[in-house]
C-alpha cells in the first residue's frame, strides 16, 4: 500500500462489533475464516472511490458508509408480522432467520425426504457434510469488502441441504426478516445451499425488513450446484424504503446442471443485487431474470455475471427495470466466455421503462469473449410508453389512469408470470399493483412521447 | 346520430398545418357511410379527430352526437357514449392479453354508464364465440394483444373488439388496407352482420375494394381536407373506374 492511498472508508465503525464477536462455540476454521474476511475489510474499507472503480461507478455509497449501524441486538417477531409481510404457504418448508440467526420457532419444516434445513451455526459446529470446505469458498475470501464484511461477522445463518436424487415437490422458503427495533442496525444474512448431484427444488429467498429506521443488510449466499442437478430460485427484496441492502450471490454449477434464478427486487433506498455464475463444467445452464421498481429517491442495482468457462454451456440474462420520481438504477451485465468455452450461447437483455424526467438509469450490458464458436448477444433499452398506444386504449373507453396501470402491468407481466409458486406469484403481483399506483403517482412523462 | 359542422382541424403545436378545412358531414342511424379519399387528404385525420385523438386541434366547427357537442370529451368518454375507431395502424402492447383487455374496456363503459359488468363467465363466451367469428387463431389470444401479429392478424383483432363491443358509431379507418381477400371478406362480413337500424358505420379507405363487400348508403370523396363530392354507391365504383384526378381540380376551386 502506498502512502498516497486514502484510508479504508469506516472501518472502524464495524472494528468494536467484530473485536467483541463471541466464538466460544465455533470451530478454529470458522475463527480463522472472520479473522482472514475481517483482515481484508480492514484493508477496503466501505468502496466510496468511483472514479477507475467499475463495481461503484454509477453508486455512491457515501451515505451508506457515513451512517452508523447497531450490530448483534435481536429483536422478537411473530408469525404473523412474517406471513402479512412476505409470500407465505403452510405447505413450503419455511426457515425464518431473525436479524441474522435462526429461529426454531418460527421455522416450518415438515421434514421432507433429502432436505437438510436449519441453523448454519449448528451445521458449522457439527461439521455437517462438506460445509467446512465449501463455506466461503465462493464469497468471502475474494478482494470485495461487503463479501468480506458479512464474513468477518459469520456465524449464523442457513445451512441447506438437498440430499442427491432428491427431488423436492414443495419450494424451500428462506426468509431474513429485520425486526422491528428502535435502532438502525446492520445484518449479516448468510445461506449456504448445497444441492446433490440430480436433485431438484425450488428455493424462495426472501428479505423482509418491519424495522422504521434505516437498515443495513448485507447477505451473502453460495449456490454449490452439482452434476445434474436443477434449481429454481426466487429473489425476494422487500426492505424499508431507507434501508440499504447489498447482496451477493455466488453460484458455482458443474456438469448438466440447471440453475435458473428471477429477482424481485422493489425496496430499499439503495438495493443491490449482485450475482455471478460459473458454469464449470460442460453443459450447465443459468437463467437469470428480474424485475425492479424504483420510485422516490430510490436506487436499485443489478450486477449481473457469468463465467463460461466450459464447452457447451448456455446463460441467460434478462432483467426489467420500472422507475419513476427521482429514482435510479444500474444494469451492469457481463458475460465472460473462456478461450475453452467453445459452442457458449449467451444472451444479455436489460429493458427498461422509465416514467418520469428526473430518472436516471445506467445500462451497461458487456460480452467479453475468448472462445471463437460462441453464440452471443446483447441490448439494453430505455424507453417511455407512447401517446399513440395510451389513445388506442382509451378509444376503447378506458380512463387515462387506468390506461397508463394497464401499459405498465403490461411491461412487468413477463416477468410476473416466471413466479411459479401460487403463493409466491400472489404476492408478487400484489406487491406490484401497489408499487405501480406510486411509480404513477411520481409520473409525469407517459404518454407524452 | 353524427353531425359534423364546418370542422376545421390543425395539427397540435403546429403553425400553418390545417388538414381538414370545412368538413360537413351527417351520418343518420343505421346508414353506412364511406369517405373516399387519395393519400394525404385527411380522412385518416377525420376518422381520429371524430375519436379525440390528442394530437389535433379543432380551430373551427363542431362535431355533435346525438345532438350534443363532443368535442371537449376525451377520447374514452366518445367511447362510453358507444363510439369506436378501428384503427388503421394498431398499437402493440406488451404483457396485456386481448381477453384482459377487451374485458377491461368492457368493465369500463359499464362503470362509466351505470350498467352492471359483464360476468367472467358470460364474458369468456362472447369472447370465445367472436374469436371463431373473425377467424382468429385461438393460440394467438393468449399472447400480448398486437405484439408481432401481422398486419391481417390485428386487422381481425380490431373487427375482434368491434364485435364484442358492439358500438352504436363504428370507424373503420383503413382497416381494408394490408389484407388478402380472404380477411377482407371476414371484416365485411363482420361489418354486414352488425349493419342494424340503430347502429351507423364510417368506413374510411382508399380503394373501393372494400365497397364490393359492404354496400355503403352515401360515399363522399374527400380531397385536400373537403368534401368535394358526395353520391350513393355508384361514385365508388366511379373512382375505382377513374381515380381520384377529376376531384382535384374540384376541390382546388372549392
Amino acid at each position: 500500500m502506498t502512502t498516497l492511498t486514502a484510508p479504508p472508508a469506516s472501518v472502524e465503525k464495524y472494528a468494536s462489533a467484530f473485536e467483541s464477536l463471541d466464538d466460544s462455540d465455533f470451530p478454529q476454521w470458522l475463527i480463522t475464516t472472520r479473522l482472514q474476511a475481517w483482515a481484508n475489510f480492514s484493508d477496503l474499507g466501505i468502496p466510496i472511490k468511483r472514479r477507475g472503480n467499475e463495481l461503484w461507478k454509477y453508486t455512491n455509497l457515501r451515505p451508506l458508509a457515513d451512517a452508523e449501524f447497531e450490530y448483534g441486538t435481536i429483536g422478537l417477531v411473530s408469525l404473523d408480522e412474517i406471513r402479512s409481510n412476505g409470500p407465505w404457504d403452510d405447505a413450503w418448508d419455511t426457515v425464518v432467520v431473525v436479524d441474522g440467526n435462526f429461529s426454531a420457532q418460527l421455522s416450518n419444516l415438515h421434514g421432507a425426504a433429502g432436505l437438510t434445513a436449519g441453523s448454519l451455526a449448528e451445521a458449522i459446529s457439527a461439521g455437517t457434510d462438506d460445509v467446512e470446505s465449501q463455506f466461503a469458498s465462493l464469497a468471502g475470501r475474494e478482494s470485495y469488502a461487503f463479501t468480506a464484511l458479512n464474513t468477518a461477522f459469520a456465524g449464523d445463518g442457513v445451512y441447506l441441504g438437498v440430499a442427491a436424487g432428491a427431488q423436492l415437490e414443495t419450494p424451500v422458503h428462506v426468509v431474513f426478516v429485520s425486526s422491528d427495533l428502535a435502532a438502525s442496525r446492520v445484518t449479516y444474512p448468510r445461506l449456504l445451499v448445497s444441492a446433490g448431484e440430480n436433485s431438484s427444488f425450488t428455493i424462495i429467498e426472501t428479505y423482509i425488513n418491519l424495522a422504521g429506521p434505516a437498515q443495513l443488510t448485507v447477505p451473502v449466499v453460495e449456490f454449490f450446484v452439482s452434476r445434474g442437478a436443477r434449481i429454481r430460485h426466487y429473489r425476494i427484496q422487500m426492505e424499508n424504503e431507507k434501508s440499504f441492502h447489498i447482496g451477493t450471490t455466488r453460484v458455482d454449477q458443474k456438469g448438466d446442471s440447471s440453475f435458473s434464478s428471477t429477482s424481485f427486487a422493489v425496496g430499499a433506498l439503495m438495493g443491490r443485487n449482485d450475482i455471478h455464475t460459473q458454469l464449470g463444467e460442460p453443459g450447465a445452464e443459468c437463467t437469470l431474470h428480474g424485475l425492479y421498481m424504483t420510485s422516490g429517491r430510490q436506487q436499485q442495482d443489478q450486477e449481473i455475471s457469468t463465467t463460461h468457462a466450459m464447452p457447451n454451456c448456455t446463460s441467460n440474462q434478462f432483467y426489467k427495470g420500472i422507475l419513476s420520481g427521482k429514482s435510479h438504477a444500474v444494469f451492469s451485465g457481463k458475460v465472460v466466455v473462456e478461450r475453452d468455452a467453445q459452442k457458449s450461447v449467451a444472451n444479455q437483455k436489460d429493458l427498461n421503462l422509465l416514467l418520469s424526467r428526473g430518472v436516471r438509469i445506467d445500462a451497461k450490458p458487456s460480452l467479453e469473449i475468448f472462445a471463437d464458436d460462441v453464440k452471443c448477444g446483447h441490448g439494453a433499452t430505455a424507453g417511455h410508453v407512447d401517446r399513440d398506444t395510451l389513445f388506442y386504449l382509451r378509444s376503447r373507453g378506458v380512463d387515462e389512469d387506468a390506461a397508463k396501470a394497464i401499459l405498465v402491468r403490461g411491461f412487468a407481466a413477463e416477468m410476473l408470470d416466471e413466479f411459479k409458486p401460487a403463493a409466491l406469484k400472489e404476492f408478487v403481483e400484489r406487491i406490484t399493483d401497489g408499487r405501480i399506483e406510486t411509480l404513477l403517482a411520481e409520473s409525469d412523462t407517459l404518454g407524452t412521447v | 346520430m353524427l353531425e359534423i359542422q364546418n370542422l376545421r382541424v390543425s395539427v397540435l403545436d403546429i403553425d400553418d398545418s390545417e388538414i381538414l378545412k370545412g368538413i360537413d358531414l351527417k351520418v343518420n342511424n343505421g346508414e353506412v357511410h364511406a369517405i373516399m379519399g387519395p393519400n394525404g387528404s385527411g380522412k385518416s385525420t377525420l376518422a381520429n379527430v371524430l375519436m379525440g385523438r390528442p394530437d389535433y386541434v379543432i380551430t373551427e366547427g363542431d362535431i355533435l352526437y346525438d345532438g350534443k357537442s363532443i368535442v371537449a370529451l376525451l377520447p374514452e368518454h366518445r367511447a362510453h357514449l358507444g363510439m369506436f375507431l378501428a384503427f388503421q395502424y394498431p398499437a402493440e402492447i406488451p404483457g396485456v392479453r386481448p381477453w384482459q383487455f377487451l374485458k377491461a374496456a368492457l368493465d369500463a363503459r359499464a362503470d362509466a354508464r351505470g350498467e352492471e359488468k359483464m360476468s367472467v363467465r358470460d364474458f369468456s363466451k362472447l369472447f370465445d364465440e367472436k374469436v371463431e367469428a373473425v377467424g382468429i387463431n385461438p393460440q394467438l389470444v393468449k399472447r400480448s394483444l398486437n405484439e408481432g401479429f401481422s398486419g391481417g392478424e390485428k386487422k381481425r383483432h380490431e373487427m375482434l373488439q368491434l364485435e364484442v363491443l358492439k358500438p352504436e358509431l363504428a370507424i373503420l379507418d383503413e382497416t381494408d388496407s394490408g389484407l388478402d381477400v380472404d380477411a377482407l371478406r371476414i371484416v365485411a362480413e363482420g361489418v354486414n352482420s352488425m349493419r342494424s337500424p340503430d347502429r351507423s358505420f364510417i368506413i374510411v379507405t382508399h380503394y373501393q375494394r372494400l365497397l364490393n363487400y359492404i354496400k355503403p348508403d352515401v360515399v363522399h370523396i374527400l380531397i385536400d381536407g373537403r368534401i368535394v363530392k358526395t353520391g350513393g354507391p355508384e361514385l365508388a365504383l366511379k373512382v375505382e373506374k377513374d381515380g381520384y384526378k377529376p376531384y382535384t381540380s374540384v376541390g382546388a376551386t372549392a
